[in-house]
């Protein structure tokens, strides 16, 4: 039923991750669909990487680590953006329709994430693409 | 609290290493994204000078302004020298290998075209001043030229800029455009760069977070995550804020005065809220839109206008007496540049200190928010191109802005000596200079709007600004945070203005333009911080 799966990522808040991205892992296997993890850096230094080339390389790892542990293929898709906070929806919606994707799973439970998944991305997302829309709660 | 991926690959090639994890000081109260100790103490203690400099308004008013006239009337010679410095550090870094560096890494793009850069840098390094005073201080400068020197008891009691230009208008114009050029011309700008570049290199070379104690690592090591750095960062929210926010005080009461004179509109209470709240309003929305919808959209709508006005003016003004004030005022400036600057020995002391240190302290008190947004919007340029375009552009384009307005306002003045703009106060003034010249309506309409627009781009990336500083040098916080800075500024303005009117905003604005005093020592450090900076990394193998 599935064939392309985007979870968006948050690599500052990996533990929190967990649930989401073990709910896409059993989807992915049972359909036989592709996992494809979406992260947004920033230009300036973050948490996660000192430069976008730097995010993208963890983002990478991340997404490699998790296709040996869970037995199912994650591909990473790192964006830079000028102002993370903002774009991030605008962002997802376009990578999902770049990569063709029929479900998308975020993490609920992350502070900020609440304000930028469910307020406005999550919600962005249902009102904007006829993509289904699986929000994870912690 | 925050947990971190860990990152066992390679680090980029010439990041700093730092125990520091960006990020490991913030707290996440209600979903924010937060510095701890910075963000905390900044607002409460904005707040906190709020309502002790509203309870005590006229000794506050007092003390600041004291405490402003005595760092600016005995440190004159520290301003000048400091800013000095900073224009030939920035010309040797320029012309030095060291320009070759380039900003993000060898391979970095550039995140901006150059429209878009320039727009913003501009929009946020000079806004509204160059209305008002782009008409009022050439005017100035030429009266006190024009009036000659006056002693008392040896000392200089005229607030002429030099040796004066008694009776000779032509050299009373160029002198008085000489000395508004210097004003805002290399001087002002050096000190943007030294803050902005400090930042985009020890930011985007060498991966510290974007905010000001970055810049003091190679000095301080470890010790700027502590509270050597939050007592740098809190300063640079203080200094930013209140200048922002006593800023749009005043430009509100400037600009109302302007809507007065043209549309009769009523200048009291409701009006002022009504406008600082409009202003509040398009601000949030172009926060809100972010950096690429919303900020930089904005200020080359700002540009776009600006130079609209002047090539409109240059036009229908005197174009003859334009064009020879920006020749002969520019040709006066490189002249005059070195007798203007020297901070020692001077007899043209009100001017001096009146004008010229308190300008310096004022660039400088701003340079922290201008310096931390030109350096975010920087990176894939080279330190040669960075100079070149800080610097070296806007000088012309000041030059070109004074000869225009200033120009024209001196050619009326001296057609008529009893000229409108000569006594209209300083609100008025550019109205009164496009009054006497066709569709007055039409240039005098755009001329408000603009002001209007400076508000908002000063106020948006303020609040950008004073967001990823109190986030701990992060760019991604939620978007909740920049709302509640831009708000907040709204409301410190509206606050100031209505409770305590003039008095309470000369205090803060007094206070604001204080804080040039300690980021003057903070600045030549960060000149020191940065050639070491670049030096090692103009070294280390791949760069």
């Amino acid at each position: 039923m599935y064939k392309n799966i985007m979870v968006p990522v948050d690599l500052a808040h990996e533990s929190r991750l967990e649930k989401a991205l073990a709910t896409a892992a059993d989807l992915g296997r049972h359909y036989g669909a592709e996992i494809h993890l979406i992260g947004v850096t920033g230009v300036t230094p973050g948490a996660v990487g000192h430069t976008p080339e730097e995010y993208k390389r963890t983002l990478e790892e991340f997404a490699d680590r998790l296709s040996r542990e869970k037995g199912v293929g994650f591909q990473a898709h790192a964006e830079v953006s000028h102002d993370p906070a903002v774009e991030l929806d605008k962002i997802i919606e376009r990578k999902s329709e770049e990569i063709g994707v029929d479900l998308v799973i975020m993490a609920s439970h992350v502070p900020g994430f609440v304000d930028r998944f469910v307020r406005s991305n999550a919600g962005y997302l249902v009102e904007h693409s006829s993509i289904s829309v699986f929000v994870v709660r912690g | 609290m925050t947990d971190h991926v860990d990152t066992s690959i390679e680090e980029a090639p010439d990041a700093i290493e730092t125990e520091y994890h960006i990020g490991q000081d913030n707290i996440t109260p209600f979903g924010l994204d937060i510095h701890n100790p910075v963000f905390m103490i900044s607002s409460i203690s904005i707040v906190a000078f709020v309502i002790l400099t509203l309870m005590f308004q006229d000794s506050a008013s007092e003390f600041f302004v004291w405490l402003r006239d005595f760092l600016t009337q005995n440190f004159d010679w520290f301003f000048l020298s400091a800013g000095n410095i900073f224009v030939l550090f920035c010309i040797v870094l320029m012309v030095s290998p060291l320009g070759k560096i380039r900003l993000g890494g060898p391979d970095a793009k550039p995140d901006y075209t150059y429209m878009g850069w320039f727009a913003m840098l501009f929009a946020a390094g000079m806004g509204i001043g160059l209305m008002f005073f782009g008409v009022s201080e050439p005017i100035s400068h030429f009266n006190s030229s024009l009036g000659g020197t006056a002693l008392e008891g040896g000392a200089r009691t005229d607030w002429a800029p030099l040796g004066a230009a008694a009776g000779d208008a032509a050299a009373a114009r160029d002198l008085g455009m000489a000395a508004t050029i210097y004003h805002w011309a290399l001087h002002p700008w050096a000190i943007y760069a030294v803050v902005a570049l400090s930042l985009a290199f020890f930011s985007f070379n060498r991966g510290l977070p974007l905010t000001l104690r970055s810049s003091f690592y190679p000095l301080l090591g470890e010790r700027v995550w502590g509270w050597w750095g939050h007592i740098i960062d809190t300063v640079a929210v203080f200094a930013t804020l209140f200048g922002l926010a006593t800023s749009l005080g005043f430009g509100t009461q400037q600009a109302l005065a302007g809507m007065n004179y043209l549309f009769g509109w009523s200048t009291g209470d409701f009006a002022k809220v009504l406008l600082i709240a409009v202003i509040t309003a398009i601000a949030l929305i172009s926060v809100l839109r972010g950096l690429d919808g919303g900020v930089k959209l904005l200020s080359e709508v700002n540009i776009a206008m600006a130079a609209l006005l002047l090539i409109f003016v240059m036009i229908i003004g005197p174009t003859g007496d334009i064009f020879s004030a920006i020749i002969s005022g520019g040709v006066a400036y490189a002249r005059e540049i070195i007798p203007l600057s020297m901070p020692f020995g001077r007899e043209d002391t009100n001017f001096s200190q009146g004008w010229t240190s308190f300008y310096w302290a004022w660039w400088i008190s701003w340079s922290p928010f201008v310096g931390m947004f030109i350096a975010r919007v920087s990176r894939g340029r080279t330190v040669r191109e960075f100079i070149f375009c800080v610097i070296i552009i806007p000088t012309i384009v000041c030059i070109l802005w004074m000869g225009v307005f200033g120009g024209t306002a001196i050619s009326q003045v001296v057609a008529n000596a009893s000229a409108a703009v000569k006594d209209a106060p300083l609100e008025l003034k550019l109205f009164e200079m496009l009054r006497p010249l066709p569709l007055a309506t039409f240039t005098s309409f755009l001329g408000i709007i603009l002001v209007l627009v400076f508000f908002i781009t000063s106020s948006d990336s303020g609040s950008l600004v004073i967001d990823t500083i109190t986030a701990g040098g992060k760019t991604s916080a939620p978007v909740a945070q920049r709302v509640f800075w831009c708000t907040f500024e709204g409301v410190v303005a509206a606050v100031l203005l209505l409770v305590g009117g003039a008095t309470a905003l000369t205090a803060l604005q007094a206070m604001a333009v204080s804080t040039g005093f300690p980021f003057t020592i903070v600045l030549l450090t960060m000149c020191v911080s940065l050639y070491l900076g670049l030096r090692e990394t103009r070294k280390s193998p791949g760069a």
